[in-house]
């Protein structure tokens, strides 16, 4: 079958569940808005493996070479010869990846969502939302054009922003979505300039010709963009920055990082999708899609691997301070992403490293099926004991048995122990970095060492630690909850022994990476020690955490309050931005603009109140200006007009 | 001998002030449709005497004379028909008390 024959349907078929769920959701279907919104959503998904299978393994490769397909492409709106914001779908390796993780992980959440938001009052809202993200995600990594990404950009955006909400009851949901949305709109309005200096000066906005364009021998768009520059920079370093940020806000890299914590106040099963699979990394894909064009510029690479290393390291260690077992995971979330992004910018420091682009998306691929399955395990834990607190927790694991069995699964791919998953992605990272830059390999190493302790920490807190109290009053969630964790924890478990390497690679005829055993002992060390860290700390109920947390004091604080990072961006928006920009420009706009306006409206009230009294209804006094018209005409006809 | 043009213009002239006072001072609507009357009707005069003194092979002021008075006469009906409704509903020919129709 041709591709172009159904890959439409992949993200059309959830639009259509979010269309058909959103209109007539509330009175034909509100009962059955989750099966009919999964129905949906599986037959995508079957289409989307069969994508890949087409893909991988019958007609993708050219020579030994995966070559990008086109599969669709329209025209949507045509600016000039060459320049169009087209609509389509291009299938290469790192699309069909994401086209497989997308909706395998959208479709694990819609069926834990029958359970988890069951009995829910906006249960078809929930599912016609879910639709219509899982429609925007699809369609963003679908893009066969610039614009067409970012349009889908901003819907993931926006559904973002309504899930979060979806309590919208809660003040501090509402918050959270607002928080969200502005930070992420913030960061895109980088991403649009970046578009459009990218097309200014390639004069296209289809990825495939301005990557060729650009990056072309001798190519003379490339000589216009390095050659002029704006206070030192060169234009090209400009429009590749600011298409990072946009991707940094999305992908929630420091110091655009805020949004991520608070969106957990959205359903857990949503943070399972957006905040942890697939949304969120939506920041590395967009570098990895324009990977050829960054590689040209070093100086950026340089700063996506400093931002993604401090990213990583940071979050890691707020998040060992956390007690909102969902928080913990969203910074784990924001140091994971850390990792992919310094992964694709570390080659910038070796000369023949190219394997950072193989190991960031394997990283990406594997993370995605650990952390959605941590998030699903936790959506499980808080769904049995309603509450989100870690020190309401512990000695869970006897009335959880399969949620206890697979995060323990997960943790243990997060934290690299082999041979789950993750191990698999971060050797591949830790072997770039290593090869690359000794610094940015230390700092990684140090920060997987830091996850083991932190992912254990929580591990420990809610299924050892103390003696429940709580009674097994309804059991740990039907078969609707179970299976996709039991789904999930399957898939940790093996997707690291896919071949990955061969499939996805930024040359698209796969890379070696030869990881030799001693090599491994280290990364596996730091996680075995951070294990045995949180072992000691919390394996028991016991006062030295709390003890070690008096002894470092003020930095325990400053960790605890994420570095007052939060604090930081009150203090610059409402201090700075408020009475510096905001308020003046608020007056100006309060006394010159509405102020004119209003005058000129007093002014004309205040005319027709005075001439209000000719028209007195008094027929003899119209009479009177009617003759003394004619006679003022007829003096100025007799005597002026001559 | 015959009578010069400026007696008849003078006539009519008073004629149209007569009319023209009449529609000022009295407050009785149908006095103020015959001042009306007296205004067209200097009109008129008018209109006849420039055309038997100016212009006497033709005549195009005595077929306007004609019209206005046809006009006058059609208009005479339609004043009435108001004012008779107006007093009805007022009991009161009183110009005076039509101001309310301004709304």
């Amino acid at each position: 079958m041709e591709y172009s024959n159904y890959i439409a349907l992949i993200p059309l078929l959830p639009l259509a569940g979010f269309v058909l769920l959103g209109l007539f959701g509330k009175k034909t279907f509100a009962k059955s808005a989750g099966i009919v919104g999964t129905l949906f959503l599986f037959i995508s998904t079957i289409l989307a493996f069969y994508t890949a299978y087409q893909y991988f393994f019958v007609n993708g490769k050219v020579n030994g070479v995966y070559q990008p397909v086109t599969a669709l492409q329209y025209t949507w709106l045509q600016f000039s010869l060459g320049m169009s914001i087209d609509m389509g779908a291009l299938l290469d390796p790192a699309s069909v990846m994401m086209l497989v993780v997308v909706t395998f992980v959208s479709l694990m959440v819609h069926v834990f969502s029958l359970g988890y938001m069951k009995g829910e009052e906006r249960f078809a809202t929930y599912y016609a939302f879910l639709g219509l993200f899982t429609f925007s995600m699809l369609g963003l990594v679908l893009s066969t054009n610039i614009f067409q990404i970012y349009i889908f950009w901003e819907l993931v955006g926006v559904s973002s922003f309504l899930l979060i909400g979806f309590y919208y009851d809660r003040p501090a949901a509402v918050a959270a979505a607002k928080k969200a949305f502005i930070v992420t709109r913030f960061a895109d309005l980088g991403f649009l300039i970046g578009i459009l200096i990218l097309a200014f000066y390639s004069g296209t906005l289809d990825f495939g010709t301005m990557i060729q364009r650009i990056t072309g021998t001798n190519s003379p768009v490339l000589a216009q963009m390095t050659g002029y520059g704006v206070v030192g920079i060169p234009v090209l370093s400009w429009a590749l920055t600011l298409v990072f940020i946009g991707g940094a806000g999305k992908s929630a890299m420091f110091p655009l990082h805020i949004w991520l914590p608070d969106a957990m106040e959205g359903p857990t099963p949503v943070s399972a999708l957006i905040h942890a699979a697939t949304m969120v990394v939506a920041g590395v894909y967009l570098v990895a899609r324009l990977y050829p064009i960054y590689l040209i510029d070093v100086s950026v690479l340089k700063l996506i691997t400093w931002v993604g290393a401090i990213s990583a390291f940071l979050a890691a260690i707020i998040a060992c301070t956390q007690t909102d077992i969902k928080r913990v995971l969203a910074y784990s979330t924001i140091s994971q992403i850390g990792y992919m992004l310094f992964a694709l910018g570390v080659p910038a420091y070796g000369e023949a490293v190219n394997t950072g682009y193989t190991a960031s998306l394997f990283h990406l691929f594997t993370h995605a099926f650990f952390k959605s399955l941590l998030f699903l395990g936790a959506g499980a834990v808080i769904h049995f004991i309603h509450t989100n607190e870690m020190g309401n927790m512990g000695g869970l694991r006897k009335f959880m048995p399969i949620t206890h069995a697979t995060f323990l699964i997960a943790c243990l791919a997060i934290a690299g122990i082999p041979p789950l998953a993750g191990f698999f992605s971060k050797e591949e990272i830790l072997i770039t970095a290593w090869q690359s830059n000794k610094l940015i390999y230390y700092i990684a190493l140090i920060t997987s060492g830091i996850t083991a302790f932190y992912m254990f920490r929580l591990y420990f807190s809610i299924f050892y630690n103390k003696t429940s109290t709580h009674s097994d009053h309804h059991g740990e969630g039907n078969l609707n909850m179970k299976l996709p964790l039991l789904v999930l924890a399957a898939a940790a478990i093996v997707v690291g022994f896919i071949p990955f390497t061969h499939f996805v690679a930024a040359n698209g005829k796969g890379e070696e990476i030869t990881i030799s055993a001693s090599f491994s002992i280290a990364p596996i060390a730091m996680a075995l020690a951070g294990i045995s860290l949180a072992f000691v700390l919390y394996f028991n109920e016991n006062d030295q955490p709390q003890k070690l947390a008096t002894a470092i004091g003020g930095l325990y604080r400053a960790i605890r309050q994420k570095f007052y990072f939060d604090e930081l961006y009150l203090f610059i928006t409402k201090k700075i931005i408020f009475n510096g920009i905001a308020k003046p420009a608020a007056w100006f706009d309060k006394n010159i603009v509405d102020g004119f306006m209003n005058k000129l409206g007093w002014a004309t009230t205040g005319i027709s109140e005075r001439i209000k009294a000719l028209q007195s209804g008094s027929i003899q006094s119209y009479t009177l200006y009617f003759f003394g018209g004619i006679i003022a005409l007829a003096a100025v006809f007799i005597y002026l007009w001559t | 001998m015959s009578i010069p043009l400026t007696h008849i213009l003078f006539v009519s002239t008073a004629l149209f002030f007569i009319g023209t006072y009449g529609l000022f001072t009295r407050r009785n609507l149908i006095t103020m449709l015959m001042s009306i009357e007296l205004i067209l009707n200097s009109v008129n005069i008018n209109f006849v005497a420039f055309n038997k003194y100016l212009y006497p092979d033709k005549l195009n002021g005595v077929f306007f004379s004609l019209f206005i008075i046809t006009v006058a006469a059609a208009e005479a009906a339609v004043a009435i028909a108001i004012i008779i409704n107006l007093y009805r509903n007022h009991r009161s020919i009183d110009v005076e008390d039509v101001k309310e129709m301004k709304n």
